[in-house]
């Protein structure tokens, strides 16, 4: 790991100022991405900014038809959430099946989201829940957010405040995980909204997290998974790895959607 | 296995507010023991824990987040702590696997171990002790070999192919259940 300097503040505008004066910051949530990629020295911040002290970053609340999770919450704590259950049991099931119980101790929605990890479960959620992330400056919408590969609508100096999910009339998700890494092989999130039937498939794509349209096409004419039965995904558009190749992946799209629904 | 190659690195910057010489002051409780040092912000918590508290019984293994091997509890919840800054644990009650047993008796987890011999190297053993405590924590003591096998999804043994490893942590948590019991 590269020196850098290290920065914990106390509020959300203390470190939105210190982004400011470093152009060469990072923010710091749970770690557990941007640690191990320091450690390989694949990322050499000049400062490090440590949001484990922000308490206006934490916590769960339901807030009218919608569910608010404040960005520096734990995958355990809202596998772990009664309001989490209650008002979107799936989403717990989603964070309930990252990585393993010490990294789900320590791994944050937000630090997750502003990743996009093109394996990552959460990504998933978010686009097909609708989900809307507000910043410290603005409000994105989940379309409008995940942009590709590790890419996201964030700009610099902007700081993931919290994330807001409105709740569903039906959501699931299934997941086919690497064994060694948990990542997910392809993650498919289903969800009836208030703006129609969204699916979204990670682990997948070549340009990370996407909509799967013909699934959702299905899905509305009936909620079931025979209605995807005839589902197709094209192959060209997948990622290819040892783990898994193209056509494996568009094959499983199909499979995991069944069972999201299921 | 794991020092650093100091000389290797630029020379660390002084961050306004920071201790001297580019240093970060921390304080935690470790084991029950106040701790302070001025560290390296670079410094991980297996390290501030090896290193600076000469803690020897956190292991690091892959140093990857994946092996378990350092697995300690931050704030009372298991945590790979090779994968956690020292200077984010400011204010963390740490305990490690030296901090079990009390007045010369072994916990009933590290018994179990011993007992079942859940172990053959025991490179993996303070992580997956230090797991199965937590896996007890959060589950209770009366918990089944599918419970076990999953939530030890983040805890690698090369040796034991596991099966002693569960048995003692099933009776390793009956027995912690049935403290508590005792105790209430």
């Amino acid at each position: 790991m590269y020196a850098f300097q290290y920065h914990r503040p106390q509020s959300v505008a203390d470190a939105a100022k210190l982004l400011a004066s470093n152009s060469e910051a990072k923010l710091l949530a749970g770690g557990h991405t941007l640690l191990p990629t320091m450690k390989q020295r694949l990322a050499a911040p000049k400062a490090i900014v440590d949001l484990a002290r922000i308490a206006e970053l934490k916590g769960i609340d339901k807030k009218g038809n919608a569910l608010v999770i404040g960005a520096m919450t734990t995958h355990a704590e809202v596998a772990d959430s009664a309001i989490v259950r209650s008002a979107i049991a799936g989403l717990a099931e989603v964070a309930a099946v990252i990585g393993d119980p010490h990294v789900r101790h320590r791994g944050t929605i937000g630090g997750s989201v502003a990743n996009n990890d093109p394996a990552a479960d959460y990504p998933a959620a978010l686009l097909a829940l609708g989900a809307t992330i507000a910043t410290n400056k603005r409000e994105i919408k989940a379309d409008d957010f995940f942009k590709g590969l590790f890419t996201t609508a964030l700009q610099d100096g902007e700081i993931i405040a919290r994330i807001s999910f409105p709740v569903p009339a039906k959501f699931g998700y299934a997941k086919f995980p690497n064994p060694a890494s948990r990542y997910a092989l392809v993650g498919v999130a289903v969800a009836q909204t208030g703006s129609g039937v969204r699916v979204a498939v990670t682990g997948a794509g070549k340009d990370g997290v996407f909509r799967h349209t013909a699934a959702e096409a299905a899905l509305g004419k009936g909620w079931s998974a025979q209605a995807l039965s005839g589902l197709t995904t094209d192959a060209n558009l997948m990622m290819s790895d040892i783990h898994a190749d193209a056509a494996y992946r568009a094959h499983l799209v199909g499979v995991m959607a069944r069972r999201a629904v299921a | 296995m794991f020092f650093r190659k100091k000389e290797a690195d630029a020379a660390p910057s002084v961050a306004p507010g920071a201790g001297t010489a580019g240093t970060v002051p921390v304080s935690m409780t470790v084991n029950g023991r106040a701790v302070s040092a001025d560290i390296d912000p670079r410094t991980l918590l297996v390290q501030f824990i090896r290193e600076n508290q000469r803690l020897t019984g956190t292991h690091v293994g892959c140093d990857t987040s994946q092996c378990g091997a350092c697995v300690v509890h931050l704030d009372g919840r298991a945590a790979k702590s090779c994968t956690v800054l020292a200077a984010t644990c400011d204010g963390a009650k740490i305990t490690t696997i030296e901090g079990l047993a009390k007045d010369g008796k072994l916990h009933p987890m590290q018994e179990a171990f011993r007992e079942h011999h859940g172990l053959q190297c025991g490179y993996c053993t303070p992580g997956m002790i230090m797991a199965a405590v937590d896996i007890v924590n959060r589950k209770g003591g009366n918990i089944d070999e599918a419970t076990i096998r999953h939530e030890l999804e983040g805890n690698i043994c090369r040796c034991t192919g596991y099966h002693n490893i569960v048995a003692a942590i099933r009776a390793g948590a009956a027995a912690m259940g049935g403290m508590r019991q005792a105790a209430e």
